[in-house]
């Protein structure tokens, strides 16, 4: 565990990519197998199952810190991290344990079928053999909230570098439903085909932004610059949906999310469609609610995604269907190296004869002669219920990961409004002790109406100049809440809005964020609930 | 006539020896103010960093070695330095200097009046770093108190240990051929780290506002180790096999720059929490405060003995709330201080990292059944700030 507790802290000391892959690498060649390949899961998202209810965490480290209650909430409040708070507020020592990750691993799983004074005991044990930052990966491993400031890239990149097997081979190999207890280090060196375990999915192919903000509009002539002939180009619109990979193989179904889930059971609409086509197939495309073949905007799909169980009702209200754009198998064949328009035709062989075509629907090819054209109809996205246009090189083969090149995506503007900061919370990690989190609002005749929260958009140091005016500008103090005297004005983006119950204004944005601080406008001059609901009727 | 004595009393009573104004701590009896932060006549300054020493004053009272520091921060001012112990009269109010072991030449100010003693902090640490006067507990009936880091996460570890990190860093940057940056504020901070490091690794290299604060320092009779201004006039070669002293104001500088590659350290209190440290995108923090932690605010509170705790700065409500709750008898004032030398620059920027959408978020939350938010929906399954570093 020493050697993951330094990992950790290594990690944080650089911001350097080439520095982080060989801390990745030192640990890699200073560890046993198991441990990599626990290491590789976590990484990849795969956390422990939580076997100690998160309240009973927290009051155990509260008993083990001798400090109140109201105390370690405070505490939780600065730290933002409750790993580390619980880590940080523990008494100091230096550890005495030489359990290895996967020791830990092993503990913490067999701990299912202990009694409350067991699993508190055996708790309360390990955290006095282990030292402070030790402690903080033991609580990240325990509470399961385990995320590292380390792409997964980075992770296969120093991988490869060890092993010598190619990044994109390594990538497919450690998708899917693998288990770092009996998938072991030796295998996935010798895994020569990835896709024997029938469920394993395809690394995704990631589109990289044409344009990075709404700011900085390209032009028809930019576009020319960087993509060249327009003939080269596949358009298409970019679907609003959940983006995911279709498996039918052996006879068997699967479906996984982009978070690499196997979400096969949240989906049964599908199944019909999926049992239809050809074993070995592998389908990329987007996951809408549909109604009378069109699609619906995404706060539809949402009221479903949440759901442990599918009511009839959910059901009925968001059905969901399927808008495919890619293939990557096809008869049992990975045909990632064949060119877009191959894989196209492909694909449209495998819609012309699916008996399903209100469930699996192709993704209409636009048609367009130049990039200018091609502006004007991105501009009809919202009615169409997309995001934007996505742009794919008619010669490219299906990559890995996010790619810079062949596949990009270009999002339509978001809609915006000029509103006041009335309340603020603090920030959570990186912004941990800094008001980051910002609730805004327009007015409603003489009152200001909350309508968004947002905690992204702002530069670091605009951050630190909104905290400090907070500190000092605090009317109310609720909880971890403090109400802010209405003064500061900022551009708040969303990408699109829709009636709401739950709030007090009567509508819900998507996506909100800051686009900028408006230090040119006075509260009075921020927009209007009526403005807002203006945009419903679009 | 004891009626009359009685309401003399009631009076003196009724008036507390020093008082919070809007322009810093004042004592009435005495007519004079402690670190005011608006011009006055006679004012008693703890300490020569900035939010304690305001320039504008008539007269000064500080300890010997503030000397040459306010002389250099503030111009010419009308100052009267003293020894700690040594006592000022001031309209029969006794007035005395105490080591507050927070940074060369700081003090704890003792105010004397018809049996009642007051104590002002200031900033303090009860970690003798080797080079300020150490802290030393003054009995007292009322202390004033600071709180910078009046939380409980708050704990420091004794300063060899930092340094034996501090100066293992050096001597590997140095194998790697990385020049070596140390940033932290240039009065204290600087001085401390100058007096700890291992100079068989290599010379010591120092920015013009350490340079100057040194000088000052030894205009003051006080022994430094010797240091060496960087000029545009120094051999790169030779800086890189040093150690640079910076202040945080020179952080994503070109004057930082030109030193590279380097690797660049960062010394404060703050970095003892994961976020802070993250966002100050440093290559290394290291925890090292010239404030008490937790347990040495306590401690030194303790030690005061005093009935009531005045808390200026910091943490002061919740550190006020759990000190009542143990027993003592603890306030929270509102002071200026506390925009102090250990407030950190703007980060610069760092490397983007791409991270998942909301939309995924949303989906990993609900398909993995097993991840229950922690209390009030501040959960970390929910926070999309944990993620690039």
């Amino acid at each position: 565990m020493k050697n993951f507790a330094q990992l950790f802290l290594s990690l944080d000391e650089t911001n350097k990519t080439n520095e982080k892959v060989k801390v990745l690498k030192d640990y890699f060649n200073s560890v046993p197998d198991s441990d990599k390949m626990h290491m590789l899961a976590l990484f990849a998202g795969r956390r422990p199952k939580r076997q100690i209810n998160a309240t009973l965490v927290r009051n155990w480290a509260i008993e083990a810190s001798n400090i109140p209650a109201w105390l370690f909430e405070e505490s939780y409040q600065v730290v933002g991290d409750l790993a580390e708070t619980m880590a940080l507020l523990m008494p100091q020592h230096s550890g005495n344990s030489s359990k290895t990750l996967t020791d830990w691993i092993g503990e913490i799983n067999a701990l299912g079928d202990k009694t409350e004074e067991e699993k508190k005991l055996w708790l309360m044990e390990s955290w006095a053999m282990l030292d402070s930052s030790e402690r903080f990966v033991f609580n990240k491993l325990l509470t399961g909230g385990f995320r590292v400031g380390v792409s997964q890239s980075l992770v296969v990149k120093a991988l490869s570098e060890i092993s010598g097997i190619a990044a994109p081979a390594l990538t497919h190999r450690i998708m899917g439903s693998w288990m770092p207890e009996t998938y072991t280090y030796a295998q996935l060196m010798q895994d020569e085909s990835p896709s024997d375990d029938i469920s394993r999915p395809y690394p995704f192919f990631l589109a990289y932004p044409i344009q990075e903000t709404s700011e900085k509009q390209r032009s028809a002539e930019e576009l020319k610059i960087i993509l060249g002939e327009e003939s080269e180009w596949q358009a298409e619109w970019k679907w609003d949906g959940i983006r995911s990979q279709m498996i039918k193989r052996g006879g068997e179904i699967f479906i996984w999310s982009r978070g690499e889930d196997l979400a096969t059971d949240k989906f049964p609409e599908l199944h019909p469609f999926l049992h239809a086509l050809p074993d070995g197939t592998v389908i990329d495309g987007e996951l809408l609610s549909f109604r009378e073949g069109k699609p619906l905007p995404f706060n539809v799909l949402q009221t479903r995604i949440g759901r442990k169980n599918l009511s009839k009702k959910i059901l009925e209200e968001s059905p969901v269907a399927v808008i495919a754009y890619d293939c990557m198998e096809y008869n049992g064949e990975d045909i990632r190296h064949k060119s877009q328009d191959e894989r196209r035709q492909i694909l449209e062989r495998l819609h012309a004869v699916t008996p399903y075509p209100e469930i699996f629907n192709l993704s209409k090819l636009i048609t367009f002669t130049t990039w200018d054209q091609l502006g004007e109809i991105r501009e009809q996205s919202r009615a169409m219920i997309a995001e934007g246009i996505m742009l794919k090189r008619k010669s490219a083969n299906y990559q890995v990961g996010r790619k810079r090149g062949d596949w990009w995506k270009w999002k339509i503007d978001p809609l915006s409004v000029d509103a006041v900061m009335i309340y603020a919370q603090k920030g959570h990690g990186r912004r941990a002790d800094l008001y980051t989190d910002y609730t805004f609002a327009v007015w409603d005749g003489d009152k200001l109406v909350p309508f968004a929260k947002a905690y992204s958009g702002l530069t670091d140091a605009e951050i630190n100049k909104v905290d400090y005016f907070i500190k000092r500008n605090t009317l109310e103090k609720f909880g971890p809440v403090r109400t802010v005297k209405p003064e500061l004005v900022f551009e708040i983006g969303f990408e699109g809005i829709n009636k709401s119950t739950r709030h007090k204004s009567g509508i819900a944005l998507r996506f909100p964020r800051i686009l900028r601080w408006r230090h040119d406008k006075p509260k009075e001059e921020a927009d209007t609930l009526e403005t807002l609901k203006g945009f419903l009727g679009e | 006539m004891p009626g009359f004595v009685v309401y003399t009393i009631f009076l003196l009573m009724a008036k507390p020896l020093l008082e919070f104004t809007d322009k810093g701590i004042y004592c009435a009896q005495g007519k004079f103010y402690i670190d005011p932060w608006k011009p006055v006549d006679d004012a008693v300054i703890t300490h020569a960093h900035a939010d304690h020493a305001y320039p504008g004053n008539k007269r000064y009272l500080a300890h010997h070695h503030s000397r040459e520091v306010l002389l250099y921060r503030l111009g010419e001012i009308n100052l009267q330095t003293v020894e700690y112990g040594e006592p000022v009269i001031k309209n029969g109010v006794r007035i005395s200097l105490h080591p507050a072991g927070h940074v060369i030449g700081s003090a704890q100010v003792r105010v004397e009046y018809h049996g009642q003693v007051w104590v002002v902090s200031g900033d303090y640490k009860v970690e003798d770093d080797g080079i300020s006067a150490p802290f030393e507990p003054v009995p007292c009936h009322h202390f004033i108190s600071e709180c910078t880091f009046g939380m409980p996460v708050y704990q420091w570890k004794p300063q060899q240990l930092i340094f034996d990190d501090i100066n293992n860093w050096w001597r590997n940057n140095q194998q790697q051929g990385l020049a070596t940056v140390l940033v932290g504020y240039s009065l204290g901070k600087a001085q401390r780290i100058l007096q700890n490091l291992d100079l068989s690794i290599g010379k010591v290299y120092t920015h013009g506002v350490i340079e100057n604060t040194n000088e000052a320092l030894r205009r003051n009779g006080i022994q430094l180790n010797p240091t060496e201004r960087v000029t545009p006039d120094s051999s790169k070669e030779e800086v890189r096999k040093g150690i640079i002293l910076a202040p945080p104001s020179s952080v994503g500088t070109p004057w930082m720059r030109r030193f590279q590659p380097y690797s660049f350290g960062y010394c404060s209190g703050w970095m003892a929490i994961r976020g802070a440290k993250r966002r100050r995108a440093a290559d290394r923090g290291f925890v090292l405060s010239d404030h008490a932690d937790w347990d040495g605010l306590i401690s030194a509170i303790d030690a005061t003995g005093c009935e009531c705790v005045y808390l200026t700065h910091g943490y002061t409500a919740t550190f006020a709330r759990y000190l009542n709750e143990i027993g003592y008898n603890a306030r929270e004032v509102h002071t200026l201080y506390g925009d102090d030398e250990e407030v950190l620059p703007q980060p610069s920027d760092e490397e983007a990292s791409p991270k998942p959408s909301l939309k995924e978020r949303a989906l990993k939350d609900a398909v993995s059944s097993s991840s229950p938010s922690f209390g009030e929906g501040r959960g970390e399954a929910s926070s999309a700030e944990e993620e690039p570093l």
